[in-house]
């Protein structure tokens, strides 16, 4: 099957405008009689649901939280990004447009990128309007702030909380859908399958989590956005419960999964302390603003801050390496997430790792907190402060900026970061890949659309801070509630579906067989223990760095330990009750089959590009070498059973509006 | 360190429950959720029911944890949840009692898993501005204020852990409803529709059960985010001059 | 009427009606220990000297002005509706907390005092008891009650100096007073500064002198009410 991404025709610069001015409507008495259903309720998924339900379809909105407002977009911290140009920096649609396909390593659609940029504006001022608090200046207008990989200020941001208010602001707009009755929702409810009827998706399969029973539910088309599969790695940046149980049953029901080895690895995360760590915590990219990143020069040293015999305090400036500014002169500390992380690594691998593991740099205020006491004094008419008075002001400042971030910093290290420079070190944040979609945001089964980090769809091989949060709401307010009419509006005529048809009861049927499957193991190995070990397979070999020995050496690490799970694994409790083992379960079964299929996508792929950096593909530098020759293209993977190799289609990326260039930071 | 843990278990939601006694294993860089995996694991290894409690982002901010610890909701410390508590703050060898957050309003589902979903009702019945996607003017058109977006920022911080019912001797929700109400009252996109909020939002509370407030403010020391009950007054500054001071018979 | 029922009834309307009642018997509470003092007035005078004389004319004063009867229906309203609501909300509030207490009780609190918000219930009916025996024992008789009679300037005035200096001379009266004296003070100390907060008064500037006052008048009240009973039990 050829991946047609119905890319409308005409300039980058008006496809959107004039696809939207000629696509197919469904009229008002119409949409009443369509149902739809949301799986998620995240950014995408609740601003979705919201708009969809305001325009007058039956939606249900589905999350296995005990409320929407819990979904993992509420844990962003550093903003969002709009060409709104309100900082007068030269921002403009185009500018947002190419620095996202260029930081996205020219792995991304323009025609869908371009199109996110347009409606960023929009998110904005939607968002204002709804009351979300962004920050502002005294002249009471919006504040902006600059981020890694750009050199514009276009980030708009609620202090260290911009996901948390943007959420709740799709959380409300939800809530008032479903006081009005156009939204059904259903918390604590899993979508545990898809189910296809006559090829295209007509409903789900969800597991009450509370009663532990199986529910069907019909409806004339499917919007998945149930976020990303960052939680593959076991320890991540994403909360305990996301999964891609979702997205990947559908791709067991046919979906493509696109490009499923582009993960983005964030640079400032807090270093693992110890073997029971669960997850990882972000530490905002806002950060790298003032924060200067660096290592010893001598590993003597870094050895001796390991062993805690030494402080970074203790090495003096000449000592110091500030290695971001060292090897990318003009973005500095600035430089976009996958090459900070890079550097970051390399780093480390040289012996100049500063945790008790090795494995941390360190992210230094002091030079921040100097320049602002001074300026601070300055605005105060202070003549000759002391030191001791300058950092006063200094740190207030940076409190002022970061203080919620300095303050989750000192709760988890015990560590206080206004004296003690900031240990930092990469970690899995954000998957690029996901499902396949078409410019309307459908996937290759019609009816079954995903939006926000659900789909591959925009931010290619590596994304842009800041980015994520104006694609889940570009998608969920402003791009599908228009392009899923292009569908409904041929399903006008077709009757209500009903969940006990047959397909349904099947469907219902096969996941039953698989939870039974899994509850009959009984076996003697926890269900942790089987994530944690799939997450260091894959954080050792499909991580920051790759090669095809090491990817076919975790292939079959991940096929052992898949067998191993269904000869072995332990699920207390029983299936019809509240069991969260059994959730997790089934969670992780999806995740020892998707992480195969990363390996395959990254054996696949022999080039090095954003996130995906294949060791045997390196400038002399040490920066990714792309091969633009071979491998523009998004890779869709097709599942076949694993008795079968997945089947690849290539959809063809076509840049006529930018010229390929080696990504330089420097 | 180790550590005595005195567990509410308690089967189902019209289950009798009780404390379970169990000894971990703990290290002081752990937060007190990975200490509760560790004695799950233990558990489970056992082939026993693991502790049930929610959890989510286990950075503080989804307000899916939920535990009373030592009396106190999210533990001891001020201005942290459950998931942010790390062991460095307990001693070794102490015993902690730990306990669903208790109210009429939140009944118990499984050991420490409490349903909170009034909360989300309170919410639908007027917790939002009435605006449809699409409808909104430029986002610079009406300057707001920095302090008055500051003081809003502060009460939008709410998490809807639910610590404050929790906490309140009288399990009312007030402080959760308040840090609505002022978020969206004190920005001129909110005020609009602020009375009709006000009326709508509580009357929902009244229905749900919760208690009414006597100002006692264990709500504002118990509360992750440190909410003021200053929101407390504005919103019953919103209620009377809605339910006096407005023409609207409703 | 009924959105005014309706916001009787709803919980910020019950918890108004607790404040602007609270509010009014503070108030009275300062009216009234100002006629107390009057029971002081034997300081000045010989004692052989028309003992009372001061408080036996305040105390017919007050039962005689028509303005002030009229005043004296509203306080009774108010301590009833103020009881009877405190009570309604005491258990509308126990009811919400649920059955199952916590096994560890901790009392932290933002602001102000732990013992008396958390309390209020309890306090209010120590000081409820301790008025319906304070009614009966000087009110009631006042009103209906033989009083011995004295005598100013030709005038008859009952002499309810006499049996107040009477009961005060109980020690263990006396301390029931000054008990229950204390219950007002820890009652006062929240309910002053909750019954601003309850009306929507909070502001950043004043809120802290509301409390500031709130705190002084718990203590002076009170401590001015109790300390009459102690010194004509040890002076006169």
């Amino acid at each position: 099957m050829s991946l047609d991404s119905k890319t409308p025709s005409g300039p980058l610069a008006e496809k959107w405008t004039r696809y939207r001015g000629t696509m197919n409507l469904v009229a008002p008495n119409n949409k009443r009689r369509i149902d739809i259903i949301v799986v998620g309720s995240g950014l995408a998924g609740a601003s979705a649901a919201a708009t969809l339900g305001e325009l007058g379809y039956n939606v249900k909105c589905f999350t296995f939280h005990d409320s929407p407002r819990r979904a993992h977009s509420i844990a962003a911290q550093g903003g969002i990004n709009a060409a709104k140009n309100y900082a007068n920096d030269g921002d403009s649609v185009y500018r947002l447009f190419y620095d996202t396909i260029k930081g996205g390593d020219y792995r991304s659609r323009e025609s869908n990128v371009y199109r996110l940029a347009e409606v960023s504006r929009n998110i904005i001022d939607q968002a204002v309007a709804q009351g979300v608090p962004f920050a502002r200046d005294y002249g009471g207008l919006l504040d902006n702030r600059s981020f890694g990989g750009v050199q514009v200020s276009r980030t708009f941001y609620a202090r260290g909380q911009t996901g948390q208010q943007l959420l709740l602001g799709a959380y409300q707009a939800l809530s008032r859908q479903i006081a009005l009755g156009t939204v059904e929702m259903y918390n604590r409810h899993e979508m545990l399958d898809l189910v296809l009827v006559d090829g295209k998706a007509r409903g789900i399969v969800a597991r009450n989590l509370v009663t532990g029973k199986l529910e069907r539910f019909a409806a004339h088309c499917v919007v998945l956005g149930t976020g990303g599969y960052g939680n593959v790695f076991y320890l991540s940046t994403n909360a305990m419960m996301c999964n891609v149980t979702a997205a990947w049953r559908a791709v067991r029901r046919g979906a493509y999964m696109a490009n499923p080895c582009f993960t983005q690895i964030h640079p400032t995360c807090i270093p693992q302390s110890g073997e029971y760590q669960s997850k990882l915590t972000l530490m905002s990219e806002s950060l790298r603003n003032d924060g200067r990143v660096w290592v010893p020069k001598n590993p003597e040293d870094a050895k001796a801050i390991r062993e805690g015999r030494k402080t970074g305090n203790d090495i003096p400036e000449e000592e110091r390496d500030y290695f971001l500014e060292r090897r990318y002169p003009a973005f500095g500390n600035l430089v976009p997430r996958d090459v900070a992380s890079r550097a970051a690594k390399i780093a480390c691998d040289e012996g100049l790792g500063v945790a008790p593991t090795g494995l941390a740099v360190f992210m230094d205020f002091s030079a921040a907190i100097e320049r602002y006491g001074k300026s601070k004094a300055n605005a105060m008419g202070l003549h000759n402060p002391g030191a001791e008075k300058i950092r006063e002001l200094g740190e207030a400042v940076v409190s002022e900026k970061y203080g919620n971030l300095f303050e989750m910093y000192e709760k988890i290290t015990g560590e206080n970061p206004y004296k003690l420079p900031m240990k930092i070190y990469p970690a899995v944040h954000y998957t690029m890949g996901g499902l396949w979609v078409d410019y309307n945001l459908e996937t290759n089964i019609p009816g079954l659309f995903a939006i926000g980090e659900c789909n591959f769809s925009d931010h290619g091989a590596n994304r842009l801070g800041a980015s994520a949060l104006m694609q889940g709401l570009a998608d969920g307010y402003f791009v599908l509630p228009y392009t899923i009419g292009q569908f409904l509006s041929n399903e006008i005529r077709t009757p209500k579906f009903s969940p006990d048809a047959k397909e349904f009861v099947d469907t219902a049927n096969e996941t039953r067989q698989r939870l039974e499957g899994l509850m009959n193991v009984k076996g003697s190995q926890s269900v942790e223990s089987f994530h944690r070990r799939l997450g260091k397979i894959m954080w050792e070999y499909c991580g920051m760095a790759r090669n095809a020995e090491g990817l076919e050496k975790a292939r079959k690490m991940i096929r052992e330990l898949r067998d191993e799970f269904y000869k072995d694994v332990f699920i207390p409790g029983s299936l019809e009750e509240y069991n969260p083992e059994l959730e997790k379960a089934h969670r992780v079964a999806d995740f020892l089959e998707l992480g195969e299929l990363m390996i395959i996508d990254a054996l696949n792929r022999n080039e090095s590009c954003g996130g995906h950096f294949r060791e045997e593909y390196q400038t002399e530098e040490g920066e990714a070498l792309r091969n633009d020759e071979e491998y523009t293209y998004v890779a869709a993977w097709e599942y076949k059973g694993w008795a079968e190799e997945p089947a690849l289609h290539k959809e063809e990326l076509a840049f006529e509006n930018v010229e390929l260039k080696t990504r330089s930071y420097k | 360190m180790k550590l005595t843990l005195k567990i509410w278990r308690q089967k189902a939601p019209n289950a009798k429950g009780r404390f379970e006694t169990y000894q971990v294993e703990a290290n002081p860089h752990m937060s007190f959720l990975e200490m509760l995996d560790v004695l799950n694991e233990e558990l489970i290894a056992k082939k026993e029911e693991p502790v049930v409690f929610e959890h989510d982002c286990r950075e503080g901010i989804c307000g899916t944890c939920s535990m009373v610890i030592n009396g106190e909701p999210h533990g001891p410390m001020a201005g942290t949840t459950t998931c942010q508590l790390h062991m460095r703050h307990f001693r070794d060898g102490e015993t902690i009692v730990i306990e669903p957050f208790r109210a009429s309003a939140f009944p118990v589902m499984k050991d420490l898993a409490v349903d909170r979903s009034s909360m989300d009702r309170i919410i639908q019945a007027g917790g939002y501005i009435s605006v449809n996607t699409g409808a909104a003017q430029d986002a610079n058109a009406i300057p707001v204020d920095k302090d008055t977006a500051a003081h809003s920022f502060d009460a939008a911080a709410c998490i809807g852990c639910g610590a404050c019912i929790a906490a309140c001797p009288n399990a009312s929700a007030m402080l959760f409803v308040s840090a609505k109400v002022a978020h969206l009252a004190l920005l001129p996109q909110g005020k609009v529709e602020a009375k009709r909020r006000a009326q709508a939002m509580v009357k929902q509370m009244d229905l749900e059960g919760f208690g009414m407030c006597s100002n006692i403010t264990a709500c504002e020391a118990e509360c992750p985010k440190g909410i003021s009950v200053e929101n407390i007054a504005r919103l019953n500054r919103e209620y009377l001059s809605s339910a006096l001071g407005s023409e609207t018979v409703a | 009427m009924s959105w005014f029922s309706d916001f009787l009834a709803s919980s910020i309307g019950r918890k108004v009606v607790m404040s602007l009642t609270g509010l009014f018997l503070i108030i009275f509470l300062l009216i009234h220990l100002a006629g107390n003092l009057q029971l002081m007035d034997f300081i000045a005078h010989d004692p052989a000297d028309e003992p009372g004389k001061a408080f036996n004319l305040y105390a017919k004063f007050m039962t005689t002005n028509p303005l002030i009867k009229a005043v004296s229906y509203l306080l009774y309203l108010s301590i009833l509706v103020h009881a009877i609501q405190g009570w309604v909300l005491w258990s509308k509030n126990r009811k919400a907390r649920g059955s199952q207490k916590y096994a560890v009780k901790v009392n932290k609190v933002a602001d102000g005092n732990s013992f008396a918000a958390s309390n209020m219930g309890w306090l209010g009916t120590i000081i409820f008891i301790f008025l319906l025996i304070h009614l009966y024992q000087f009110w009631l008789q006042m009103k209906l009650g033989k009083l011995p009679m004295a005598y100013y300037d030709g005038e008859e005035v009952k002499n309810l100096f006499f049996i107040v200096s009477e009961a005060y001379e109980s020690l263990g009266y006396v301390i029931f007073y000054v008990l229950s004296m204390v219950a007002i003070a820890y009652h006062l100390d929240h309910g002053f500064q909750s019954a601003f907060q309850t009306l929507g008064i909070n502001h950043r500037k004043y809120t802290p002198m509301i409390k500031w006052v709130g705190r002084a008048y718990s203590i002076l009240i009170p401590l001015g009410f109790a300390v009459i009973p102690v010194y004509m039990y040890f002076f006169m």
